[in-house]
């Protein structure tokens, strides 16, 4: 753990990897793109509102994935105190609003055409409005201290408090009464999604993880070169 | 032209299909370039301060 947890070592491990995973993802949204948008059939119920899915789906999975990625580098940052961690976890925070972002006004360009509404305050569409602010009040909450240690600790506690949220999405729409449809790929038998809408939908959601990947190691990058101006800064006042 | 002016009407659904897209567009277009530009501002900060440092070296 701690030998990928080495500033120099990620520098070195993200330099060689970066390339690979921009190019594959940029050439898997290509093709994901391609395939929603010309190769997919319509609904026979949702007629072409369905191509919406391959937005929607993909950023509503990354939406809790990269809160997932985000609340482990935060146990780790809290159990190992490893600044590597924090450095992850704050670089996640953006992309991670993002992809929520993208997966609640998809959801409402969908809805009002086949649910008749663009907004429901029902457990799904509430709690994924939740995580969304979970990711607004960490960053707000990581800026809010003069010392970067200090918010960057009360920022791992929040994220972690945070995750009992992500249950609540996934099981909400078994739970509760919702306009929500349950899950038509990650269940018990098996995909009930057919084939032809399956694979755009794994293809996009692929090539959104690798541009998360990409994005994340991007900007851990930029924090570690801005910790090393730090340092130098702070030298050159020393000597 | 009938192809294409069917393929941009999307079966009427028109108006929610393409914002859709051109919303993630937006999205991750613009969390791409953030993060590329900051990535590059600093990278060229610190080889302004390490070349600086060299300079008042020699």
């Amino acid at each position: 753990m701690h030998r990928f947890a080495n500033p120099a070592r990620f520098m070195r491990l993200s330099a060689a990897l970066l390339p690979w995973c921009a190019v594959a993802s940029a050439l898997l949204i290509g093709i994901g793109l391609y395939l929603a948008l010309f190769v997919a059939p319509p609904d026979y119920q949702q007629g072409e509102a369905v191509r919406i899915m391959f937005i929607h789906v993909p950023a509503a999975w990354m939406a809790s994935f990269v809160y997932a990625v985000m609340a482990l580098a935060s146990a780790i940052a809290l159990i190992w105190r490893h600044p590597l961690a924090d450095i992850a976890a704050q670089s996640a925070a953006p992309l991670g609003a993002g992809f929520t972002l993208l997966c609640l006004v998809t959801g409402s360009l969908w809805g009002e055409p086949m649910w008749g509404t663009w907004w429901v305050w029902d457990a799904r569409l509430t709690s994924v409005l939740v995580l969304f602010f979970l990711y607004l009040g960490y960053i707000a909450l990581v800026n809010a201290f003069d010392e970067p240690v200090r918010g960057a600790r009360a920022g791992a506690i929040l994220a972690l408090v945070g995750v009992v949220n992500l249950p609540i999405i996934k099981f909400s729409v078994d739970w509760w009464n919702t306009l929500h449809q349950p899950a038509s790929v990650f269940r018990m038998g098996g995909p009930t999604i057919d084939a032809s809408m399956l694979w755009p939908l794994l293809i996009m959601a692929l090539g959104f993880t690798l541009l998360f990947v990409t994005l994340l190691m991007i900007r851990m990058r930029t924090a570690l070169i801005a910790a090393k101006i730090r340092a130098l800064r702070v030298a050159e006042i020393e000597f | 032209m009938q192809g294409i002016d069917a393929f941009l009407a999307m079966g009427g659904y028109a108006q929610f299909v393409w914002p859709a897209y051109g919303l993630a567009l937006i999205v991750l277009g613009g969390l791409t370039v953030e993060s590329l530009s900051a990535y590059r501002r600093r990278q060229r900060e610190l080889d302004l301060l390490q070349g600086g440092r060299q300079e008042a070296r020699r």
